[in-house]
């Protein structure tokens, strides 16, 4: 994201003079909220701070990876076993998620399914045996309207407002795993236990954060890649490896409001589906089949 | 008027006692959950609420139960119920009070609970449950206390109490709404996103509730020197009787509409419950067991003659108590989650720590119970009532 320090001591000094001069502006029918926002570019001062923390050493404004709507096409015909293991090992070492064996307890940010797994529903006895074994990689929708946001009781699930990434703030939540009730898609993994034990100490990456016991984490579309201007993780290794066997690139991201984005390009020459789409959670994670 | 619940004899001590070992154990067990995480639970990824919401949730729908005393007498005029309605309040505060420990005991991060009035969050509905619960318990310890200190002294209640008390009947209604839309609104969840969710919720609450309150009635009359009444325990008795015609009927109605509309999603926990589904039938004998009080217990409600005999009522009210239990905590909370949502079949197991902080809680719960019971009724008893 591009807030450098300067720019947030800038905003930080700002928002204190706003609350100073509230009473004052309120009397002149200003809204130092609406104000704020619009400065703020909608961030609250809790999500300002995350992405202060996440930005790296030596980085400078503009580097990053900026969009309105950030989506996700995946081109499940171009999937294989070997691809889609790829992307979820490189996605799970990355960001410390724990190798728990016990199913009831594990985490998992990116994993596969089978067809009628992944969309529910749509399964007839005549599908096509070769779709039936395609390895359908599944994640965080990044819902355009997520029900998880909407129940969270302390915002520690909240969709970043520049970009609709639906993200968490480990820091904040309690625990309750009301998001994972509302959640319609599975997605969200709870610690049961502490995590920490459960990453090999020399697969551990130390720029990114591991979590604690008792909160609830999922995929982040890579926040912390696209601040340093790299798309995402499971993203680079699908299109590498596609490209070694020659494919249509399996794992296509970008800006869903731009229309010349490569998702965009995707959806417009593929037939697409989302997951649940009746739910009206409008997911920005679509299927080409 | 404290005092009084210290000068309990023999009897009244040695079930303070048990409880507080109950108490002992449900702690231990809690710290021990407190060190190693949820995962000493029997939830998990798929199954990610158990026991403690289940409690939870029958445990709201006890505690709005004191309404169906509060409504005939303080609306109605319904002199009778003058008696019982500190017993219905002080039940009323012991429910409560086990909801938000099992609230506290299902977190994974106890220690942030209070992120939840740092960060106040008007969309979430579970904001709204601890405004409602907090709110509810606060008012029926000041109502049910101020009520006492008044009958004690031999004057009516205060004037100004009566806006308070109108105040603490749209609340209890609020507290079980409220909570039924924890789970109606949730998209994906088939078997929970029903617009008579709220509607069955009150329904077994007003059936488990007053039952609760029955037994509880016919244990003080034959315990101490205070006698509840016999009107008190027919209307009662009529009250549930109702509630819990109701709640069956709801139920019959989620029924139809899932099976008579072959839509899958509706149909598939109904049909784990009942039948099991590809041979996962963990919940299959609660369920059954469950209509068996359902209809025993209707049985003797509807019999007039059954439901006069007040031995037979008092089975009665505990197989509509462990009928409702059962439906709402097991059947509802667990059910709801399976399928998962990516139509998995994870089944869920209570662990022994589990068991034990649950029983833990509602010997708390007891607890207070008993030491608020114990005030009310020793005051009954000095005034001769």
């Amino acid at each position: 994201m591009g807030v450098n320090r300067r720019k947030f001591l800038k905003i930080a000094g700002i928002s204190t003079l706003a609350v100073a001069a509230k009473p004052a502006t309120d009397a002149l029918a200003f809204n130092p909220k609406e104000w704020l926002d619009e400065k703020l570019g909608g961030f609250t001062p809790s999500e300002m701070m995350l992405h202060f923390g996440h930005k790296p050493e030596g980085s400078v404004a503009g580097e990053a990876l900026t969009a309105t709507r950030w989506a996700m096409v995946v081109n499940v015909r171009s999937l294989d076993e070997e691809i889609a293991e790829a992307c979820m090992e490189a996605c799970h070492k990355i960001h410390n998620v724990p190798h728990i064996k016990n199913p009831k307890h594990e985490i998992k940010w990116l994993w596969r399914e089978g067809y009628e797994h992944a969309l529910p529903g749509q399964q007839h006895e005549h599908i096509d045996e070769e779709i039936k074994k395609l390895p359908f990689l599944v994640m965080c929708n990044h819902c355009y309207n997520p029900p998880c946001v909407r129940v969270c009781p302390t915002k520690a699930t909240f969709k970043r407002k520049s970009d609709g990434i639906v993200m968490m703030d480990m820091h904040r939540c309690i625990g309750c795993r009301f998001c994972m009730a509302a959640c319609p898609f599975g997605s969200r993994s709870f610690n049961w236990k502490d995590p920490r034990p459960h990453i090999k100490e020399e697969e551990q990456n130390p720029e990114y954060p591991t979590r604690t016991k008792g909160v609830v984490e999922k995929c982040q579309f890579c926040a912390e890649r696209l601040a340093k201007g790299q798309i995402p993780a499971c993203v680079e290794v699908a299109q590498k490896l596609c490209a070694e066997k020659g494919r249509e690139p399996a794992l296509v991201f970008g800006d869903l409001d731009d229309p010349d984005s490569e998702v965009r390009e995707a959806l417009r020459s593929h037939y697409s589906v989302r997951r649940k789409p009746e739910l009206g959670t409008h997911p920005n994670v679509y299927y080409i089949v | 008027m404290l005092e009084k619940a210290f000068l309990g004899g023999r009897k009244y001590w040695s079930w303070m006692i048990c409880l507080l070992i109950v108490m002992g154990a449900g702690l231990i067990a809690w710290l021990f959950q407190f060190r190693d995480g949820l995962g000493i639970t029997g939830m998990s990824r798929d199954i990610s609420w158990g026991v403690y919401i289940a409690n939870f949730t029958f445990l709201v729908g006890v505690a709005a139960a004191a309404v169906m005393v509060v409504i005939p007498y303080y609306i109605h005029h319904y002199k009778a119920f003058g008696r019982i309605t500190i017993l219905a309040e002080f039940l009323g505060v012991s429910a409560v009070l086990m909801c938000l420990m099992f609230i506290i005991a299902d977190l994974g991060n106890p220690v942030r609970a209070m992120n939840v009035l740092l960060h106040p969050t008007p969309n979430s509905i579970l904001f709204w449950d601890m405004v409602v619960l907090n709110g509810y318990l606060f008012l029926n310890i000041f109502i049910g206390w101020n009520v006492l200190m008044a009958e004690r002294k031999g004057s009516p209640p205060p004037g100004w109490l009566k806006p308070v008390i109108y105040l603490s009947i749209p609340w209890a209604v609020s507290i079980h709404t409220v909570t039924a839309f924890l789970y109606a609104g949730l998209p994906g969840r088939h078997f929970w996103l029903t617009a008579i969710m709220a509607a069955r919720f009150l329904a077994s609450a007003f059936a488990a509730g007053p039952a609760l309150l029955i037994i509880f009635c016919l244990i003080i009359r034959k315990n101490t020197k205070f006698d509840p009444g016999e009107e008190q325990i027919r209307t009662l008795s009529g009250i549930v009787t109702y509630a819990m015609i109701l709640n069956v009927f709801f139920f019959v109605l989620e029924c139809f509409t899932a099976f008579y509309s072959q839509i899958p999603g509706h149909m598939h926990t109904i049909q784990y419950l009942f039948a099991g589904i590809h041979g996962h039938t963990g919940l299959v004998p609660w369920m059954w067991t469950a209509v068996f009080f359902w209809t025993v217990s209707l049985i003797l409600l509807i019999v007039p003659a059954a439901r006069r005999a007040n031995d037979v009522l008092a089975v009665a009210c505990v197989t509509v108590f462990i009928g409702c239990w059962i439906d709402k905590g097991v059947g509802l909370v667990i059910g709801g989650f399976i399928p998962n949502p990516l139509e998995h079949i994870t089944e869920y197991q209570a662990t022994l720590p589990e068991v034990l902080i649950t029983l833990g809680v509602w010997a708390t719960g007891f607890f207070v119970l008993s030491f608020l019971y114990k005030i009310a009724i020793t005051v009954k008893e000095e005034l001769g009532a």
